[in-house]
């Protein structure tokens, strides 16, 4: 059994109804991921990445196809507590100080004080956000706000990672130094994350494979294996194996990109 | 912060400005309109007073169709700190019989209108089934419906404080109702979306994220129930010959004629309703503070 999917999507489709006309947003989507990939999403916007990870998350119900997470229907295993997702923006409740945003899923969860108080400490220390507990989301700039985020997903402990560009509006050196430490958690947990992004190098960086999508209808181009090994310095990105690598995946955008019709 | 300047030029100058105008149409509204009762009063006396000596005299009648505002200002005066709190005349005690009327309205119709809310949201088919009627409730004038309600509610023993309460609740269960749904579905899908990945509750989204998101409104709809509150108390004042209470007030100025003790007693419920919403006002900026609401 140890080789059953995390993922098992079959020739999915989802059609969104809107008022003027519909939008095939995911078409014959058809993926399989093993426990503890990591796997990046990357296309051009409008490509359906999102959607994809919210028909994984049960946010979004396939028109079309089958898709089984666990081993399961994608409802169950979000009642399961399966994934931690990460949306696109940070999504903090306002009227929670920063240490009480990242406890509130703990606080579902119905953990003990003294548990969710390590747990809480332990994730905004990984974000480098410890000292803005008590701090209110307006306090903080954007990425700490999207840290802080990244700290409230993490603190679940979940098996799977579910991020939709979390990092995609920080600056340069938050986004290495994230990035970074996102990679140092999965060698060490190994949890099974999806990860979208719109960056080459920062998938290349992270992942075991990349989809590349490409729009209208959204749907996977090319799938491109990606493994640098577990050891990965930032400065890898230098080497040939990477350019390689990065290379094709932007041959692989442009081709998704003039397979329109 | 507020500053004592800021203070100064933001609220004080235009407030008292308003107030100084007021009080300038308010002396000549009493004069054009006392006058003609006293020009027929002269008359039959064979009297002839002219000029500033008139106006004076239409600024201090016994009875006058409109009070000058220095006549309301001394009866007000004498009725609250010049009698006894426990005195009949005093109209500190008259309006904290209201007042508690009205408290006790408010509160009722508060909750109500919570609960209210709460169902409406969680419940789709009240949605549809229960919001005409609630619109419809309050299209029924409340001066018609406040005698029979007294009247019935005493024909059942029922008398006092609380037949009063009722009709505050009736006219503030409303905003809330209306606000609260509206605050309760304030919430970003984005949160909503949040809630649903933590597969929480119905409850766990109730407590958690609406409730909340809808302090805002909730502070924005009592502030229109508290005053709708106090209307409801004294209206509900008016049927019954209460023997208490600003209402009772006003209705014996009108059967004595006693207009100035009329005025006397709508300052005070005009105090009643100013106190009431700046309570509001600051327990509403003390809990958003509290929620780390952006000064
Ligand atoms: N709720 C929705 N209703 C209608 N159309 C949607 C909705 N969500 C996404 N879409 C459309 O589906 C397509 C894919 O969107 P999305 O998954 O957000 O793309 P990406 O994340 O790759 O930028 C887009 O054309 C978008 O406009
Ligand atoms: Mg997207």
């Amino acid at each position: 059994m140890s080789t059953m999917p995390v993922i098992s999507a079959r020739n999915l489709d989802l059609v969104f109804q809107t008022g003027d006309g519909s939008v095939q947003a995911l078409s014959d989507i058809t993926l399989d991921i093993e426990k503890g990939e990591f796997v990046s999403l990357i296309g051009p916007s409008g490509c359906g990445k999102t959607t994809l990870l919210r028909v994984i998350a049960d946010l979004e119900k396939p028109t079309a196809g089958s898709i089984t997470v666990n081993g399961t229907t994608p409802e169950n295993a979000r009642l399961d507590g399966a994934y931690g997702y990460v949306f696109q923006q940070a999504a903090l409740f306002p009227w929670r100080t920063i240490a009480d945003n990242v406890a509130l899923p703990l606080e579902i969860m119905g953990l003990g004080a003294e548990e969710k108080a390590s747990r809480i400490k332990r994730n905004l220390d990984l974000v480098n956000l410890t000292g803005f507990e008590k701090k209110f989301p307006w306090q903080l700039s954007g990425g700490m706000q999207q840290r802080a985020s990244i700290a409230r997903a993490l603190a679940v402990e979940p098996d799977m990672l579910l991020m939709d560009e979390p990092f995609g509006a920080l600056d340069e050196i938050v986004r290495d130094h994230l990035n970074e430490e996102l990679l140092k958690l999965w060698a060490t947990t190994k949890k099974t994350v999806v990860f979208v992004t719109h960056s080459i190098p920062e998938a290349v960086y992270l992942s075991t494979r990349i989809v590349v999508m490409s729009p209208r209808p959204g749907r996977i181009h090319e799938i491109i294996d990606c493994d640098l090994g577990d050891d990965r310095p930032l400065d890898i990105r230098e080497t040939p194996e990477f350019l390689r690598i990065a290379h094709q995946v932007r041959d692989g955008l442009r081709e998704g990109h003039s397979d329109e019709a | 912060m507020i500053t004592m300047r800021d203070f100064f030029t933001g609220r004080l100058v235009p407030v008292l400005t308003i107030l100084a105008a007021i009080v300038v149409i308010w002396y000549g509204a009493a004069v054009a309109l006392n006058a003609p009762v006293l020009r027929d009063f002269e008359k039959r006396a064979g009297e002839q007073t002219q000029g500033m000596e008139f106006i004076l005299k239409t600024w201090s009648q016994p009875k006058p169709t409109m009070p000058a505002p220095h006549q309301v200002a001394a009866a007000f005066w004498k009725y609250t700190v010049g009698v006894k709190l426990s005195s009949n005349r005093s109209l500190i005690y008259h309006s904290w019989v209201t007042l508690s009327a009205t408290l006790l309205g408010f509160a009722m119709g508060t909750a109500l209108g919570v609960v209210i809310a709460i169902s409406i949201v969680h419940v789709p088919a009240l949605d549809k089934s229960l919001l005409p009627w609630i619109i419809t409730s309050q299209t029924v004038p409340i001066l018609a419906v406040a005698p029979m309600i007294i009247v019935l509610l005493a024909a059942i023993g029922v008398t006092g404080l609380l037949p009063k309460a009722l009709i505050s609740t009736y006219l503030s269960f409303f905003p809330v109702a209306v606000g609260m749904v509206k605050g309760l579905r304030s919430p970003d899908i984005l949160h909503m979306d949040l809630m649903r990945t933590y597969s929480a509750s119905r409850s766990q989204v109730l407590w958690k994220l609406r409730i909340p998101a809808s302090v805002p409104f909730f502070f924005a709809s009592i502030k229109v129930a508290i005053a709708a509150s106090l209307i409801g108390a004294i209206v509900g004042e008016l049927p019954t010959g209460a023997v208490a209470g600003i209402g009772s007030k006003l209705l014996a100025g009108s059967y004595y004629s006693q207009t100035i003790d009329i005025f006397a007693a709508l300052i005070a419920g005009s105090i009643c309703a100013i106190l009431l919403v700046t309570l509001v006002d600051i327990t509403g900026r003390f809990v958003e503070r509290r929620m780390g609401v952006k000064p």
